[in-house]
Order: structure tokens, then C-alpha cells, then sequence
């Protein structure tokens, strides 16, 4: 559905995106993932066309951006941090201008928004919404037309998590139903739940990329199991031989609380590849 | 023609919505009925307030809606999301102009029930012709400018050249010297005939001037700073 190779990209002096590369496949969920000014957002301007890179080889189902006509564009369903409401119109009539725009029935406006849970806000104006519901219209216009390939920026930045849940579940099901979706985020957790597979971008370069559990699996230097026994204590096994055995005389004993591997969290993966934080700026 | 006619209706809901662009539509034409049957002086020239506030209207009204609307559209990004609805710039800005152009002729309308019935198709032929100069120079302003403020604040001083100099020009001959250059001032002298005899080469060709200067303006903002 997306394929990129070797794209570059500056603003002045200042190189935003080097030689980045990678596939997105028709039906799954894409994370970029990436601190704050890590070229996340320009990186998607690029994908949607908003903007030319300086270099690279760009395809974005089977063609490229820059070369996209408005129809094309339809095809695409983009949620912006930025992207803004008409704050005067209530909720219906921001999505009922795009359904007029995109050849589609008032009804499925109103459906997007029973999809988002905002029915009851229908009529109020999206100056009185709070962030998070602002954040579901911005989806529900997104998703509205059906589109075959999603893009979506931050879309739980600064939710709390039950809102942040419902946008989970929410484009989940739209993956259910057959869309593409490309999404970008610093939240390692979102990225952890919902992606097929991911690139951990840094200052404008990939550092790593593949299946989110691939990748903490490979940063797996460790590699222990950190059993907590029902007498309170925690203990700490190798894999194999001696320790392999105790673990199942354990098990056996039903002295075993819970037991997990030593597999890092993409956040220490990424801690580990960039010496930063996700959390921090790039 | 789909895309334009949505752009036309949302900007329609949208001026309903928003009191601050209203009132500049509303507020001419009102006072221009009011005045027109509130105020006889023995010795004041014929339809004195209509040709007054029909000058004004011009240099305000369309000038700062169209300006407004399209600095408030950069500046919250919705812009963005039409153009990528497969909204074209040409569409929008048409779109605009078209809707804003409409309601002004509709105060013009207004207006033009002081004037007696003979003298109307006149007055909307010169009111609609000022309109669409200022709404040309509104979207080069609102193109150029980066938020409302701004946008604002470049405005102002036109407008106040535009609507106050032909006012001004009553009362001053300096003035009357410097206002001649302005369009509004050249419509001034056309509604105080309501006829285009006496109406020579010179004032036709300041219209054209302004006419051509505001489509230079618009022209030189939209390379510079496009629609994005």
C-alpha cells in the first residue's frame, strides 16, 4: 500500500528525514513511532502529498504523492493534530460539509458519529467540545467516506486513557473491516497494541523496524525468566539446563505466582538504540 | 461546480453562525434605511445617506469578510483538510467570493429600497461592480496573511482609505485630490449622477487601474503565498 525508499527531506539547513525506507502492507497498522520533532508529521505530509520531499522513491497505492489528483485524495482518510474543526458548526454539520464533499449520505455522517460515540453531541457546536471528543469527530471525519488508507497523527496525544481506549478499539475495527492504516505516535504502549509492525524513527533516521514483539524479542539481551513465587519472593532463571528444570519442578509444586520473560518494552528498545526517551523531544 | 456550491453553503451557514462578520453585512444597509427615513434636513443632497453608506459598505464589508474568512481558515487549518477533500484553490476562493459578493448585492438590495425604481438597476450595477474589486483585494489581504490578526490589521488602513476618503472628500478639497485615485471615490461620483453621462475617460480608467491593481495584488499573493 506504501512503499518508500531512500526519501530525504530538509527545511533549510535542517535535515528533517534521511534516506528513509519502508513497506506498509494493504490491510494492516503501520506505526512510525518517534519522539516529538522526529519527522513523523513531515514524513506523512510527504505520504499525503502536502508537501515534496527532496528525494526518494515514493509509492502510495501504487502512485506517487505528488502526482495525486483530488480523487485520488478521496481515497484517503487523514487525521491531523492540526487539522482543524469549523469550531462555529455543530458536530453534524462538520462532517455533513465532507459527506457533501465526498458524494456520501448525511446518514453515514450520522453513523461515523454513533461509530465515535458522539450522537449525543451532534448538535453542539465543536467549540464546546472537550479535547478528547474533538479528537473523535476529527476521526469520525477521517474515517466517514470509508477510505482505503488511513492516515493518522498522534491521534491519543493528550487523551486520557478511556478515550485513548476508545479510539483503540475504534481503529481496530476499522482495520476488521479491511482498511489501511498509518499511523504515527510516541506512545510505545498504542504502538505495541495496535501495529502489525513499526519503524522507530530518530532525528529523521530509522533506527529500527519490524513486528513490535520481534523487536523487543531482539533487544532480549537478558535473556531470563523472572518467576514471582506464591511465598512473595521474586527469582530470576536462565532458559535452559539446570534452571529449566527447577522452573517445571516449581510449576509442578504450584509454588509459581507469575512469570514473565525479561523481553524489553519498545520504549527501553528505543532508549537503548537513541540514549533518549520517547517522551523527550528529538 | 459541486465542490463550490458546498463551499457557498458552508461559508452561508458559517456567516449566520458568526455575529462578527454579520454585523458588517447587516449594519450598512440598516443604517441606510434608517437614516434615509429618519433624518430630512431642508438642503441635504437627494438620497445623501444611501450614496454615503453605499461607498462605505463597499470599502468595508466585502473587503474585511473576505479577508477574514480566509485568514481564519489558514490560521485554524481547515483549509487544509478542503484541499484535501479534493477542494481546489480555484474552487474555494470562487467559492468564497461568490457567497460574499451575493450577500453584499443582498444588502445592496437592501439599500436600494430608498431609491426610487427607475434608478435601481443603476446602483446595483455600480455597488456590484465595487464588490468585486474589494472582494478581490480581501482575498489578496486574506491570502497574504498568516492568521486573523494579521489579517486585521492589514485591513484596517485600507479600508479606512476606502471608506472614509470619498466621505471626507465632502468636506475637504485636499482630500478630494487624494481620493480621486480611489475607486470608491470614482463610484462616489457615479452615484451622486446615478447616470454614467458625465462619467469620462479619466474615472473609467482609475476604475480599471484599481480593478487591475487589485488583480496584480491577488495574483502576486497567491504565488508568494498560495492557498497551503
Amino acid at each position: 500500500m506504501i512503499k518508500c525508499k531512500n526519501v530525504k527531506k530538509s527545511f533549510g539547513a535542517h535535515e528533517v528525514l534521511k534516506d528513509i525506507g519502508f513497506e506498509a502492507a494493504r490491510g494492516s497498522i503501520f506505526g512510525l513511532l518517534g519522539p516529538s520533532g522526529a519527522g513523523k508529521t513531515t514524513l506523512i505530509r510527504i505520504l499525503t502529498g502536502q508537501i515534496a520531499p527532496d528525494g526518494g522513491n515514493i509509492r502510495v497505492m501504487g502512485m506517487d504523492p505528488q502526482a495525486l489528483s483530488g480523487k485520488d485524495k478521496k481515497h484517503f482518510g487523514i487525521m491531523m493534530d492540526n487539522f482543524g474543526l469549523y469550531e462555529r458548526f455543530s458536530c453534524i454539520d462538520n462532517l455533513g460539509m465532507f459527506a457533501d464533499l465526498y458524494g456520501i449520505s448525511r446518514e453515514r455522517a450520522l453513523s461515523a458519529l454513533r461509530e465515535v460515540g458522539l450522537t449525543d453531541a451532534a448538535k453542539r457546536p465543536a467549540s464546546d467540545l472537550s479535547k478528547g471528543m474533538r479528537a473523535r469527530l476529527q476521526l469520525a471525519r477521517a474515517f466517514m467516506h470509508e477510505p482505503e488508507l488511513i492516515f493518522l497523527d498522534e491521534p491519543t496525544a493528550g487523551l486520557d486513557p478511556q478515550t485513548m481506549k476508545g479510539i483503540h478499539r475504534f481503529i481496530l475495527e476499522k482495520k476488521k473491516s479491511g482498511a489501511t492504516i498509518f499511523l504515527t505516535t510516541h506512545n510505545m504502549e498504542e504502538a505495541y497494541r495496535l501495529c502489525d509492525r513499526i519503524v522507530l524513527l530518530h532525528q529523521g533516521t530509522i533506527v529500527e523496524a519490524g513486528k513490535p514483539e520481534e523487536i523487543c524479542r531482539r533487544y532480549d539481551h537478558q535473556k531470563r525468566i523472572l518467576i514471582h513465587l506464591a511465598d512473595g519472593r521474586d527469582a530470576v532463571y536462565e532458559r535452559g539446563g539446570k534452571d529449566a528444570e527447577e522452573i517445571c519442578k516449581l510449576l509442578r509444586n504450584e509454588k509459581v505466582e507469575t512469570i514473565h520473560s525479561t523481553e524489553p518494552t519498545l520504549e527501553s528498545v528505543f532508549l537503548e538504540l537513541t540514549g533518549k526517551n520517547l517522551q523527550e523531544d528529538a | 461546480m459541486s465542490n463550490m456550491i458546498v463551499i457557498i453553503k458552508k461559508q452561508l451557514k458559517d456567516t449566520l453562525k458568526n455575529k462578527t462578520i454579520l454585523i458588517q453585512f447587516i449594519l450598512f444597509p440598516f443604517m441606510t434605511v434608517l437614516m434615509e427615513n429618519a433624518v430630512k434636513i431642508d438642503g441635504m443632497p437627494t438620497f445623501f445617506f444611501t450614496k454615503l453608506f453605499a461607498v462605505m459598505y463597499i470599502g468595508m464589508a466585502p473587503l474585511t469578510a473576505t479577508a477574514s474568512v480566509i485568514a481564519e481558515e489558514k490560521e485554524k487549518n481547515t483549509l487544509r483538510v478542503l484541499t484535501m477533500a479534493d477542494i481546489r484553490p480555484w474552487q474555494y476562493l470562487c467559492g468564497i467570493g461568490i457567497h460574499i459578493w451575493m450577500i453584499c448585492m443582498l444588502g445592496a438590495c437592501v439599500m436600494s429600497t430608498t431609491l426610487p425604481a427607475e434608478k435601481i438597476p443603476f446602483f446595483l450595477l455600480i455597488m456590484g461592480t465595487g464588490f468585486i474589486i474589494s472582494v478581490i483585494a480581501g482575498a489578496s489581504i486574506g491570502i497574504f496573511s498568516k492568521n486573523q490578526m494579521m489579517a486585521t490589521s492589514i485591513v484596517m488602513p485600507f479600508m479606512m482609505i476606502l471608506s472614509f476618503a470619498p466621505m471626507l472628500s465632502l468636506f475637504n478639497d485636499r482630500i478630494k485630490k487624494f481620493a480621486t485615485v480611489v475607486y470608491t471615490q470614482q463610484l462616489m461620483v457615479l452615484f451622486d449622477e446615478m447616470t454614467f453621462r458625465g462619467f469620462y475617460a479619466n474615472g473609467i480608467t482609475i476604475l480599471l487601474v484599481n480593478a487591475l491593481l487589485c488583480v496584480l495584488l491577488f495574483a502576486f499573493a497567491y504565488r508568494r503565498k498560495g492557498l497551503a
